[in-house]
């Protein structure tokens, strides 16, 4: 059974039809990819999953659950936490509070500590401004609060929206390696990126996103030897 | 400001900025003038510097929940004068029980105590009500809908009482304290030919109280911290598993304790309570509110304390009419939007977030 399961979502916002029956998986484990161009419906399919946009039809199902249809507080209580698109951290908060935000559902305190001095391990810069409110932090700082933050809540599974967005060519590595340290520690990833280069590299499996539907799925590999993807996500040929 | 230094000169801000200077100079011309004058001593002014503290916590105490609504949900909740005045008119039956039965006579620090948990009880009842059924099914409508629902909702409930209770005029029975031989709630002392109410530092206390409670309620706390999250960005917040309906209700609920809290205190040295109470207190608070930076919580207790003291001791000060003291008021509220249309605290709060 597949950690996380979408099957044939249809979102809309107003009248617009956003995703036009968008089906995918993620397995125990895995780190897979959702690529595609701007407006194609990846952060849509993230914030339906995470219950911030209701789907009109299909289900999406974690762990053979079915968790559609619930509101976003409840579907993070299962098990489904996002470092969203834009990192969203709140400024007005200190670094502490933030991740303190983020386990704001757990009662285990020696837990919660024990995670969060593990956040800190991840990124040490992070423990550093821990007093510092997060409207202070840069960038690449806020990409790393914002994934400490969603792994605060020791989810099933990570969904990361975009983590390369703004950050320059060294610090976007930095974030993908970590992105695999988390994975390799048990953490399953859906990764969504525009960044198909990366975000290739780095999964085992991909699908590409065009207009709201799936036009592509499959290795990372095969997804990376498509002729159509070379072009137009990948720069070549 | 950097504008005005750069760019042509705006005709507008040049004429905004001549008034603003003739306002300053008849301020500081009548200071100057009343000072210099003496008709006044030093213990007119203390007298009521106090008496503005005390008036000051009331409006700090109720224009929190303004702030605290605001900072929230973006919406002006004009009907809190009259959550305000509704715990206050409601404990009146229980403090009026408590003088029959003597038990106010016999007992007065718990029928105080249990005055205010009534007022408190009972304001935070309104609040949630009206959140409930008036303001949430509006959450996603543009924001004139539920300022206009708000100030329906404040009429709804004025003419309520006065439909259940009558036009009749209330008045909370005087009531007496004795600590280390101080009548601290219903005495009058002459200290060297001035009148000293200790009510008045009673109810300063009880408001200073009461708002480092909500200070450390709002900073400290989880629960306080969900509520900043949720003030910053309700979806993100609702990703970290925050139920945002829960802490909108919490908000209404701490607002309404508060004004439930400042009516009895209020009505303690002012003993009037009638169904349009809330309105004259209410919209003062809203002016603190605004004074302090609206959204910003000490904004809100700086704000009703300078209102409070500008309202007892400017007309004094400036040799006017002491009836000219809601002029005053509400003169200080216009001058704060042309001049410092963030409020007292509000820029140095956006500097912060950018």
């Amino acid at each position: 059974m597949a950690t996380l399961e979408v099957q044939g979502i249809h979102s809309f916002y107003g009248n617009i039809e956003a995703l036009k029956g968008v089906s995918l998986c993620v397995n125990d484990g895995e780190i897979v990819t959702l690529i595609g161009a701007n407006g194609a419906g990846k952060s849509t399919t993230l914030n339906t999953i995470c219950g911030l946009v209701r789907p009109r039809q299909g289900t999406i199902s974690l762990d053979g659950e079915v968790i559609s249809g619930l509101p976003a507080h409840q579907v993070v209580a299962r098990g489904v936490s996002q470092a969203p698109e834009g990192r969203r951290i709140f400024s007005r908060l200190r670094v502490f509070d933030n991740l303190e935000m983020g386990a704001f559902l757990r009662k285990d305190k020696d837990g919660i500590a024990s995670d969060m001095e593990r956040v800190f391990e991840l990124f040490p810069r992070l423990g550093e401004r821990r007093d510092q409110v997060g409207g202070t932090l840069s960038g690449g700082e806020q990409q790393m609060l914002a994934i400490g933050r969603a792994l605060m809540a020791r989810p099933r599974i990570l969904l990361l929206d975009e983590p390369s967005m703004g950050l320059a060519p060294l610090l976007v590595q930095e974030i993908f390696s970590i992105v695999q340290i988390i994975n390799a520690e048990g953490t399953t990833i859906l990764l969504v990126e525009q960044n198909a280069h990366m975000a290739l590299s780095v999964a085992s499996r991909a699908y590409v996103l065009q207009s709201g539907s799936v036009v592509l799925e499959g290795t990372s590999a095969e997804v990376a030897g498509n002729p159509e993807v070379k072009r137009a996500y990948l720069g070549e040929g | 400001m950097r504008r005005r230094l750069s760019g042509p000169v705006d005709v507008t801000q040049l004429v905004v900025s001549g008034i603003g200077l003739v306002i300053l100079l008849f301020v500081v011309y009548r200071l100057v003038a009343t000072l210099m004058g003496g008709t006044y001593g030093v213990s007119t002014y203390a007298s009521q510097a106090i008496f503005g503290l005390a008036q000051g916590g009331i409006y700090a105490l109720i224009a929190l929940g303004y702030t605290l609504v605001y900072g929230i949900l973006f919406m002006i909740n004009f009907a809190h004068g009259e959550i305000f005045m509704g715990g206050t008119y409601i404990a009146y039956f229980v403090i009026a029980a408590f003088d029959r039965s003597g038990f106010l006579e016999s007992n007065p620090l718990l029928a105080i105590v249990a005055t205010v948990a009534t007022a408190m009880t009972a304001s935070v009842i309104l609040a949630l009500g009206l959140e409930r059924i008036a303001y949430r099914p509006l959450r996603r409508a543009p924001r004139l809908v539920p300022l206009i629902t708000a100030i329906g909702a404040s009429l709804f409930l004025q003419y309520a009482f006065r439909g259940l209770f009558g036009t009749g005029v209330k008045v909370y029975p005087d009531t007496h304290l004795h600590v280390a031989g101080i009548d601290i709630l219903g005495g009058r002392y002459d200290i060297g030919g001035m009148v000293v109410r200790p009510i008045y530092f009673v109810v300063f206390l009880m408001a200073v109280t009461l708002m480092l409670a909500l200070w450390i309620l709002v900073q400290k706390t989880k629960m306080g911290k969900a509520m900043r999250a949720v003030a910053e960005d309700k979806d993100t917040a609702a990703l970290m598993g925050i139920d945002v309906d829960r802490v909108v209700v919490l908000t209404f609920a701490l607002g309404a304790a508060l004004a439930g809290a400042a009516g009895v205190m209020f009505a303690l040295y002012n003993k009037q309570v009638t169904h349009t109470m809330g309105f004259i207190p209410g919209i003062k608070a809203f002016t603190a509110a605004v004074l302090g930076g609206i959204g910003n919580v000490p904004g809100a207790m700086l704000g009703g304390f300078f209102l409070g003291l500008a309202e007892s001791t400017f007309p004094t000060l400036l040799g006017l009419d002491s009836q000219l003291k809601d002029v005053i008021a509400f003169g200080l509220l216009v001058l704060v939007l042309i001049f410092r249309p963030t409020g007292i605290l509000g820029e140095v709060l956006s500097r912060k977030r950018a």
